[in-house]
C-alpha cells in the first residue's frame, strides 16, 4: 500500500540528483577551467625556472654580461634554432603565466563587475598583442639587414 | 589545540607575507616582461634603434634596476617551488615555514653571487 520504502537501493547517491544552483561548485557551467589554470601555473612555473635562469645566466653572467648585449649579440643567439625555440617557449609560457596571475589578482581585488571586466579586457588585449608581436619578431628576424653598418652586425654577416 | 579552520594555510605570520611578496614580485616581473618584449622587438626596426634602447640598460641606475628585477625573479622562482611543494608534497603544509626560511636563505646566497658578478660589469672595472 505504502509507496515509501526503506530499501537501501532506493536511496540516491550523493549529488546524483539536481543540485540547487547556489550550491553548484562551478556555477555558470565554467567547467574545470580554474583547476586547469591552477595546474598550469605549477607546470609552467617549474619549466620557466629552467628557461629564465638559463636566459639570465647566458645574457648577464657570461662574458661581459649586460655590456655585451647589442644587435649582434641577439643575431648571434637567434642564428641557432635552439635559442629561437627557447625564447619562443619562454615568451609564451611567461606571458600566459603572468596573464593568469594578474587575472587572479584582478578577480581578487576588483569588486565592481564593470571595473573587473574593464581591467581584464585591457589585460587580455595587451597580452595578445605582446605574444603575437614577440612571436613575429622571433620568426621574421633578419640578422643581417641590408644597408646596416657592418660594425653593428654579427661577424657572420661580413664573412 | 583548537580545530583549525579548513582551507586556510597560513592564517597570518610569515606565510601570509610570503603570499604578499609572491604577488608583488609577480606583478613587477609581468610589467617588466611587457616592456622587455617591446624593447627586444626593436631588432625588427633597425640595429641602431635596438642598440640605443638596450644601451639604456647599461647605465648604473638601470644596472641597479636589473639587480632588483633579478631579486624579484629569484624570490618568485624559489618561493614558487615552495608553493608547489606545499600543494603536492604530503608534508608540504607542515613544513611551509621552514621552507620559507630556506627560500630566503637560498635567495640571499644567489643574490650575493649575482651581485658579485653583475655590479662590477655595470659600474665598470670588470
Amino acid at each position: 500500500m505504502s509507496t515509501t520504502t526503506n530499501d537501501a537501493a532506493s536511496i540516491e547517491a550523493p549529488r546524483s540528483g539536481r543540485i540547487a544552483p547556489r550550491y553548484a561548485r562551478t556555477p555558470g557551467g565554467k567547467g574545470n577551467f580554474e583547476m586547469l589554470a591552477w595546474l598550469f601555473m605549477r607546470i609552467s612555473g617549474a619549466i620557466l625556472i629552467v628557461l629564465i635562469f638559463t636566459h639570465l645566466f647566458v645574457n648577464l653572467m657570461v662574458g661581459d654580461g649586460i655590456q655585451a648585449v647589442d644587435f649582434g649579440f641577439v643575431a648571434g643567439k637567434w642564428a641557432s634554432p635552439l635559442w629561437q625555440v627557447w625564447d619562443l617557449v619562454m615568451l609564451w609560457l611567461a606571458m600566459l603565466h603572468g596573464t593568469n596571475g594578474v587575472r587572479v589578482i584582478i578577480n581578487d581585488y576588483a569588486d565592481k563587475n564593470t571595473t573587473r571586466m574593464t581591467l581584464k579586457s585591457i589585460l587580455y588585449i595587451a597580452s595578445l598583442v605582446i605574444i603575437v608581436l614577440g612571436t613575429l619578431v622571433i620568426f621574421t628576424f633578419d640578422p643581417c639587414p641590408a644597408g646596416a653598418p657592418a660594425d653593428l652586425l654579427a661577424d657572420f654577416c661580413n664573412a | 589545540m583548537s580545530k583549525l579552520p579548513a582551507g586556510t594555510l597560513y592564517r597570518g605570520r610569515e606565510g601570509q607575507w610570503s603570499w604578499v611578496a609572491h604577488r608583488i614580485t609577480g606583478v613587477v616581473i609581468f610589467f617588466f616582461l611587457l616592456v622587455h618584449v617591446l624593447d627586444t622587438s626593436l631588432v625588427r626596426v633597425s640595429p641602431e634603434a635596438y642598440n640605443v634602447v638596450i644601451g639604456a640598460y647599461k647605465n648604473p641606475i638601470m644596472g641597479l634596476g636589473e639587480l632588483g628585477l633579478v631579486a624579484a625573479i629569484v624570490f618568485h622562482a624559489f618561493n614558487g617551488v615552495r608553493v608547489i611543494l606545499i600543494d603536492f608534497w604530503k608534508k608540504g603544509p607542515k613544513y611551509q615555514r621552514q621552507m620559507l626560511w630556506s627560500v630566503v636563505g637560498l635567495w640571499a646566497i644567489t643574490m650575493i653571487g649575482f651581485s658579485i658578478r653583475h655590479l662590477p660589469i655595470v659600474f665598470g672595472g670588470h
